[in-house]
């Protein structure tokens, strides 16, 4: 019980947290979505870490690990510090410059632009809503198998099945009404703020798990020797990961070249220099969270732990090897903190999206007054939650899997915001394409694994490289060859997104 | 300096196929696989090398040109 009181108090602080931004809120609709472009390298920096490590870097890392072994850090973490760094820097400064010229606030509002093409963002919103509702699956599924496990024997009468934990489907609808709470409070100061917290809440605890952890396999090299005695296929990748596969993972981590609520971050950041914290500790910050997750996976297999589902490993671990209950409930806040940070800024990012692109851009901007705009974006994203909380009650399938799906999605339409800032050539119809190929591939594979496999523990693999890899091919194939046969955008709008014409004009 | 940097960047892409440890189970400081150690060490010279990135590569330039534009466009005078 006291463990399920310390994850309690820590929900209610969040709500306060809220409602104590929700003080700086200036009762506009660009104070809500923007946060008047505030934010410093030290909030972009844990915001932008918050919302890109949710379950899927936690309860899933740790999950696979047990599965997989020690490869799932280079197949996620190291590629991921590379690239998304290398996003940033690279396509991240001039969508600053750009949205700073112009602007732009939403990816969308970005790309219809770009294009000169209001159908493109059409086609865009129901694919980016599309590969967002995996990535908000991930944290809801991730936070219910995480919790039952530490709360067990709080109520043994109400819920016998789970002996007295906390049922997933409870956890998912707790933490879901909590964020949506304070998000509806602040905006995205309060999303900022409440991710900026909790960044620091689960980087903390989960180098205190992984201590506390390891002290009690009496320290980290039994631990790993146990690892050596009973499943050393998992210290090494022989057997578990192909070269192929640990390769084609590259492509993955491109996908914060196209997260809505990244590009959204960029648009309206107050200055580039703001992302130069970022482009640096990214690396590290993974380093921090990863390791000790892929670490307390594979000593699970060396003690030779149980679980019906892999996504349980890391509440088991804690609850089979932290005995202070107060300090196994401080670990449940410091992952469905990791969870939350992501959950908000999605939250905030569809129903900005919903609200500037569809409904705005359709009936104009005079028609809606601040107060109505506000309140759309919420009913929106009430909907999504709602839609995406049913389908967290379906079977589970493996956290990291269908986080890799997600980001597999949103990586196959990197070429697209890669050619809008470099390729000058890139037309409408080409984007298009682009966006299409992508749904197609995208959607005919993941029907292969995740519904007619029933998204088995087997990575589907195609020649032995990633799905991801087809479907990037696919979409840059149908971007560049529609592109060089079809007629470029004109040069008002070239001007517009091209810095360097303007210097010479 | 910038193509260094990059040239640095591409070089880290190629060590990341480590294939030289796949069947290592070697324990570095009693508890690391050495696969896993290898990749932490990955991580840290990533973060070096964005931070050289930063150092050396930071487009400086297209910030400057961006404020000059907008102080213009606010009716202020052209900063030197």
């Amino acid at each position: 019980m006291t463990a399920l009181m310390v994850i309690v108090f820590y929900l209610l602080l969040l709500l306060g947290l809220g409602v104590a931004s929700s003080r700086f809120f200036k009762g506009t609709a660009a104070d809500y979505f923007v946060a008047s472009h505030s934010i410093g390298p030290f909030l972009l920096l844990m915001s932008i870490f918050g919302t890109t490590m949710t379950a899927f870097a936690m309860v899933g890392s740790t999950a696979k690990a047990y599965t997989t072994g020690i490869g799932v850090y280079g197949l996620m973490a190291s590629w991921s510090g590379l690239i998304h760094s290398a996003v940033f820097f690279l396509i991240g400064i001039k969508l600053w410059a750009i949205g700073k010229r112009n602007g732009y606030v939403t990816q969308i509002q970005f790309f219809r632009a770009r294009f000169e093409s209001e159908a493109i963002g059409y086609f865009l919103f129901p694919i980016l809503v599309g590969l967002v509702i995996p990535y908000l699956l991930v944290g809801i599924i991730g936070a219910g198998r995480v919790i039952t496990p530490i709360t067990i024997g709080s109520f043994p009468n109400a819920f016998e099945a789970t002996r007295g934990g906390i049922p997933p489907w409870l956890t998912g609808l707790s933490i879901s009404l909590v964020v949506l709470i304070y998000v509806f409070f602040g905006g995205l100061r309060g999303a900022v703020w409440a991710n900026t917290f909790q960044t620091i809440v689960f980087m903390t605890t989960g180098v205190i798990a992984f201590y506390l952890i390891s002290t009690r396999l009496g320290g980290a090299a039994v631990a790993s020797e146990r690892v050596l005695e009973n499943a050393p296929q998992l210290a090494a990748r022989e057997g578990l990961i192909g070269k192929g596969e640990f390769l084609t993972y590259c492509f993955v981590p491109l996908s914060v070249g196209m997260f809505p609520h990244l590009f959204q971050h960029w648009l309206t950041a107050k200055s580039a220099k703001t992302f130069r914290l970022t482009v640096i500790a990214h690396p590290v910050f993974i380093m921090i969270v990863w390791l000790p997750c892929i670490l307390i996976g594979i000593w699970a297999a060396g003690v030779q732990i149980k679980v019906p589902n892999p996504n349980a490993v890391l509440g088991r671990m804690v609850s089979e090897y932290i005995h202070r209950e107060w300090l196994s409930g401080l670990l449940g806040a410091g992952v469905l903190a990791a969870i939350m940070s992501s959950l908000d800024s999605q939250f905030m990012c569809l129903g900005t999206i919903f609200t500037n692109d569809v409904v705005i851009h359709h009936f104009g901007e005079k028609r809606f007054n601040d107060r109505q705009r506000v309140l759309m974006a919420r009913l929106f994203i009430v909907a999504i939650v709602t839609f995406t909380y049913l389908l967290s009650l379906l079977e589970a399938p493996l956290v990291f899997d269908l986080g890799v799906w997600c980001f597999s999605g949103f990586a196959s339409l990197f070429p697209l915001v890669f050619a809008a800032v470099y390729w000058r050539g890139v037309t409408k119809a080409g984007a298009i394409a682009s966006i299409l190929a992508t749904a197609a591939v995208w959607g005919v594979l993941f029907y292969r694994d995740m519904i007619l496999g029933h998204g088995s523990e087997e990575e589907l693999l195609i020649y032995g490289m990633m799905p991801v890899t087809i479907i990037f091919a696919s979409s840059l194939v149908s971007l560049v060859v529609v592109s060089l046969f079809t007629k470029p955008p004109s040069k008002a709008t070239i001007d517009k997104f091209f810095l360097e014409k303007v210097s010479r004009a | 300096m910038r193509y260094v940097v990059y040239a640095l960047a591409v070089a880290l892409a190629i060590l990341h196929q480590d294939f030289w440890y796949w069947d290592d189970t070697t324990l570095v400081f009693g508890f690391l696989p050495v696969g896993l150690a290898y990749h932490c060490l990955f991580s840290l010279c990533a973060a070096t090398v964005w931070a050289l990135a930063v150092i050396f590569a930071w487009p400086s330039t297209i910030e400057d040109q961006v404020e000059r534009e907008l102080h213009k466009m606010e009716g202020g005078e052209e900063p030197k």
